[in-house]
């Protein structure tokens, strides 16, 4: 049975880079729903940009998996939202098709990377959508958005059609407006796929009900350390005191490894990025190199012009991590640190069953607001250690600061989705 | 500290081209970044493998190849089925 | 002035399809770009999948080649700019190879067996394939076919313990009959066995040359580099260390000048490939018989001399074409097939498989029963290739040798022959009869040429001495 949905709202927060005003779509547990997918996921006769320049025009002739299983579960893909180039940003301000603006204040950014997919669903533009998180670029626009969204473990979701940012730490999830919806799209997508490699063979996602009464729930002091912004800090602290109200158990605990997580994240993912993005050079795909120039001049050039300055940036300081000397000092310690986070992770998961604290030190930026690339990577530190560690972890709303939607993030052990997508549900509806 | 120089010469091996005005920015700023990064000088160790699984394999099974046509859609200017590039020699 | 040869082979392994992709590697009579998916045209979004057997194959070569095969190993990016790599790195193995150490051992200069040590076997990708087009700086492009592009290889590093460009022929002329016996590698596929060599002249500087694609350029372009560095050293001009690429059509070998981007090959593990934990598959490994046992086994069965034995056993195929025609008549096969038959298709430039074997054993009857000379059998033998190579049915050795009245005849039966031949050389036979050597040769030539090779050459020495004596 095919069926045609047909899209005809306005786009005012930019967040999709294209828009398909009719959308097929099948039977299923999704069917006729629209849904809304970020522009880094390989869509089939779809332009997917990355929100990149370089890639310009690039119709793929492939499906990702999570599309392959959107599409069967009768979904309408009605578009590809923006995004910080290739995934690099914290703002959504990184695009070569303009910022997108938060649809809690126009004035501010909505969070990256995957803020279009969070403006999207915040705006109620589509029910949920497709993002995918690195270093938290699902977490983070859902919580400066004020809807839920859910990093799954590594492994979970196939990568096959995700284009690569940094391979051994990003995961598709799903964004929406509340955790019923994003443990709906989480189960379409959750599941085995030989193309992935790294891609795990798990018994699938349980049905969801609210749960959390005799939960234990670690609260590291570094979640709530320098640069937390203190009014943030405090409405979590209050979304962490209802946790308690509900029944769940309030554990302190400490996470040494977070002095190293912010630094292991940037470093493996520069690193992964300068080997992924080499391949931009229009041969294949993408904008054409000039043909007059030789080979080196002419792919030199195409990645000065065809690539922002954020990502720049960040391959060369990854060409850099990784040239020879500078291995030992950056990537090869980069590895140790992460292994320090999973140890911190695995013995902390000994005692408690998930880990809670803010998901953003801060409230949505202004647009333009931060210019100075350091500081922006500091917003991520919160986020950072579930995807060194490779754990699931979610961002759901927990109030306001500053009159701007504040995330409460929790974190769980390997595979346990169901059970920090349950604990979230009973934040939300109040009951345990 | 990383000089102009350095990164420079990092844009070579990357084969990215920047202009002298970013240089000086870059330069700045990696000097910041890389501070930032010599947390890690006190982590003891070194690679560690990223991986926690080993012999991850498919069979050695055909699969369909995708049509010439398809293979060239993205490309300018095929030619005879070949793919063009701008010359190396 | 000591030579030093060390060498890097690249060898594709013969599995039905790609490395890390289900596209398959047989697109030999196919268009360009025709054996290709996502993963192999490195579109974004796609992840490398490693093919089990491709493992398989080469825990073979290192067992084989007596490597020891460490717990782990695991697949690293090697990353660098050039069209025919889709995804800007090849997937290769860099500080964690599938195995270490190992040895082949080659027939000495003077007799006996020399052990040449391996440094090391890893796998790794093909890169795709590049056409050079155009003309002029701004008229000059680049075509790129991607069906080779994730063909799997594997490369075997030597030690320098190779001392001439014989002996590095005779090494890889080993290697390869290894690998083929192995059943891992197709001979017949062009560019499916590719060295790049390391050469130095002891004292001096180590040179590297590239882009030999035919296992059979590598001795002409080590003898070809050896005398450059020579000359080099004898002029007192000094020998850089540099990268040079062999000009297979001129035979040269020639400069790669720095002019290439410097290169900083940034490697670190493919996070998108779990490692390899396969050492305890060796065990279980099975080798078939390899051309050392197999060359012992032939002169253990069929009797027959060492060196006829190691020429047969070369070859796969040649020693598999050998024991379907032996049987009952090795002392006829073995120096007819090793000697007369290799030779004949080497001319040709025919592989061994194209050879009938029904009427090459009937000719090695007809020889056995000497019913023609040899000669005359050769001239059939040559007749029946060459109607196989024009893609004509063979006719068999009985019908041709009746066509063209080749049957050996009684020597009396060309006494006539020889009385004429005589009377037309007067000055040979005055020379025969002064004694000397050689002018009994010339005559035998002259009646052999005269009769197109159907006698026998003792016996017409025998008339003609015979004839002189009267
Ligand atoms: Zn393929």
């Amino acid at each position: 049975m095919g069926s045609t949905f047909t899209f005809d709202h306005d786009d005012p927060n930019n967040a999709f880079i294209t828009i398909c005003r009719q959308a097929d779509y099948g039977d299923g547990p999704l069917s006729g729903i629209p849904v809304a997918v970020k522009d880094n996921i390989s869509t089939a006769g779809i332009e997917t940009t990355c929100g990149s320049k370089i890639l310009k025009g690039y119709i793929p002739p492939y499906d990702g998996h999570a599309i392959t299983l959107l599409r069967s579960a009768g979904a309408a893909i009605i578009g590809k939202t923006n995004m910080d180039e290739f995934g690099m940003g914290t703002t959504t301000e990184n695009s070569a098709y303009g910022p997108t603006r938060n649809p809690a204040d126009p004035t501010r950014a909505p969070g990256g990377s995957s803020g279009g997919s969070a403006a999207a669903v915040a705006s109620g533009l589509v029910r949920m959508a497709l993002g995918t998180d690195t270093g938290g670029s699902i977490r983070c626009p859902a919580s400066f958005c004020g809807i839920v969204g859910l990093k799954p473990s590594y492994g979970r979701v196939s990568r096959y059609g995700l284009i690569a940012y940094a391979n051994s730490l990003e995961q598709i999830g799903p964004l929406a407006q509340n955790v019923r919806d994003c443990a709906l799209l989480y189960s379409v997508i959750a599941g085995y796929d030989p193309r992935d490699g790294t891609s795990l063979e798990l018994p699938p996602p349980a049905p969801l009900k609210p749960e959390i009464a005799g939960k234990r729930i670690g609260v590291p002091t570094e979640f709530f350390g320098e640069g937390v912004d203190l009014d943030v800090a405090s409405v979590v602290r209050s979304g962490i005191s209802r946790l308690e109200d509900l029944g769940a158990e309030i554990i302190p605990c400490s996470m040494p490894s977070m002095r190293y997580a912010l630094a292991a994240y940037y470093v493996t993912s520069m690193s992964e990025a300068s080997s992924n993005l080499g391949r931009y050079d229009g041969v294949r795909y993408g904008t054409a190199p000039d043909s007059f120039r030789s080979w080196h001049d002419a792919y030199s050039q195409i990645r000065k012009s065809g690539f922002g300055e954020e990502v720049r940036r960040r391959i060369l300081l990854g060409s850099f991590a990784l040239s020879a000397g500078y291995q030992g000092k950056y990537y090869a310690k980069a590895q140790a640190a992460r292994r320090m986070v999973r140890d911190d992770f695995a013995r902390l998961f000994r005692t408690v069953d998930m880990l809670a604290g803010p998901t953003m030190p801060c409230v949505a930026f202004r647009l333009g607001e931060t210019s100075d690339p350091l500081s922006m990577y500091l917003a991520d530190i919160l986020t950072v250690p579930a995807n060194l560690a490779g754990v699931p972890a979610l961002s759901v709303p927990c109030g306001t600061a500053h009159n701007l939607p504040v995330g409460l993030q929790l974190i769980g052990k390997h595979y346990a989705e169901d059970e920090i997508l349950s604990a979230a549900l009973a934040f939300e509806e109040g009951s345990a | 500290m990383v000089t102009k120089e350095d990164v420079a010469h990092i844009a070579t091996i990357a084969d990215i081209g920047v202009d002298d005005s970013e240089l000086e920015l870059f330069t700045g700023q990696f000097n910041a970044i890389l501070e930032y990064f010599g947390v890690l000088d006190s982590v003891e160790g070194g690679a560690d493998a990223v991986h926690s699984r080993t012999n991850v394999f498919r069979e050695d099974l055909v699969k369909p190849s995708l049509l010439n046509d398809e293979v060239l859609m993205n490309a300018q200017d095929p030619e005879d089925g070949f793919i063009r590039a701008p010359r190396v020699i | 002035m000591t030579v030093i040869i060390g060498l890097e082979i690249h060898c594709q392994l013969n599995t039905k399809t790609k490395l890390f992709c289900g596209c398959s590697t047989d697109y030999r009579d196919d268009g360009p770009n025709t054996h290709v998916c996502p993963v192999c045209l490195g579109l974004p979004g796609t992840l490398p999948v490693t093919n089990k057997q491709a493992v398989i194959y080469a825990l073979r070569v290192a067992k084989a080649l007596h490597c020891e095969v460490p717990a782990f190993s695991e697949f690293a990016r090697k990353n660098y700019f050039y069209p025919d790599l889709p995804k800007a790195f090849q997937i290769t193995q860099y500080d964690k190879p599938l195995a270490l150490g190992g040895y082949i051992e080659i027939e000495a200069e003077g007799g006996g067996e020399k052990r040449i040590e391996l440094t090391r076997i890893h796998m790794e990708e093909d890169p795709g394939r590049l056409v050079h087009k155009g003309s002029g700086d701004r008229g000059r492009y680049t075509l790129v076919d991607y069906n080779r592009s994730g063909v799997p290889l594997i490369e075997i590093v030597t030690e320098p313990q190779l001392s001439s460009p014989k002996e590095a022929r005779r090494f890889l002329n080993k290697l390869r009959a290894t690998l083929e016996y192995l059943g891992i590698y197709d001979s017949e596929r062009e560019g499916s066995l590719r060295v790049d060599a390391n050469i130095s002249i002891k004292g001096y500087e180590r040179v590297e040359v590239k882009n030999i694609t035919s296992y059979k350029g590598v001795e002409k372009a080590l003898t070809f580099e050896i005398t450059r560095q020579k000359g080099m050293i004898r002029r007192n001009a000094q020998i850089v260390r540099e990268t040079r690429h062999y000009q297979e059509a001129r035979g040269v070998t020639t400069s790669a000048r720095s002019k290439e981007m410097e290169h900083d090959y940034r490697y670190f593990p493919e996070p998108d490939l779990a490692p390899l934990e396969v050492s305890s598959w060796v065990e279980e490994i099975a080798l078939p018989e390899l051309p050392d046992a197999r060359r012992d086994r032939f002169m253990q069965q069929y009797g027959i001399s060492q060196n006829h034995a190691r020429t047969l056993t070369g070859d796969l195929k040649l020693a598999e074409f050998f024991e379907e025609v032996t049987s009952g008549m090795p002392e006829i096969a073995a120096p007819w097939t090793a000697d007369i038959l290799l030779g004949e298709l080497n001319y040709r430039d025919m592989p061994v498989t194209k050879v009938p074997n029904l009427h090459y054993r009937a000719l090695l009857e007809e020889v056995k029963k000497g019913s023609v000379t040899d000669t005359s059998a050769v001239e059939v033998l040559r007749l029946i290739l060459n109607q196989v190579m024009e893609g004509q049915a063979p006719e068999m050795p009985g019908v041709i040798i009746a066509r063209l009245g080749l049957s050996k005849e009684e020597g009396e039966s060309f006494v006539e022959v020889v009385a004429s031949v005589l009377k037309e050389n007067e000055a040979a036979v005055a020379d025969h009869r002064s004694g000397k050597a050689g002018a009994i040769n010339f005559l035998v030539g002259q009646v052999m040429k005269a009769t197109r090779g159907r006698a026998d050459p003792k016996e017409i020495a025998r008339i003609i001495g015979d004839l002189l004596k009267d």
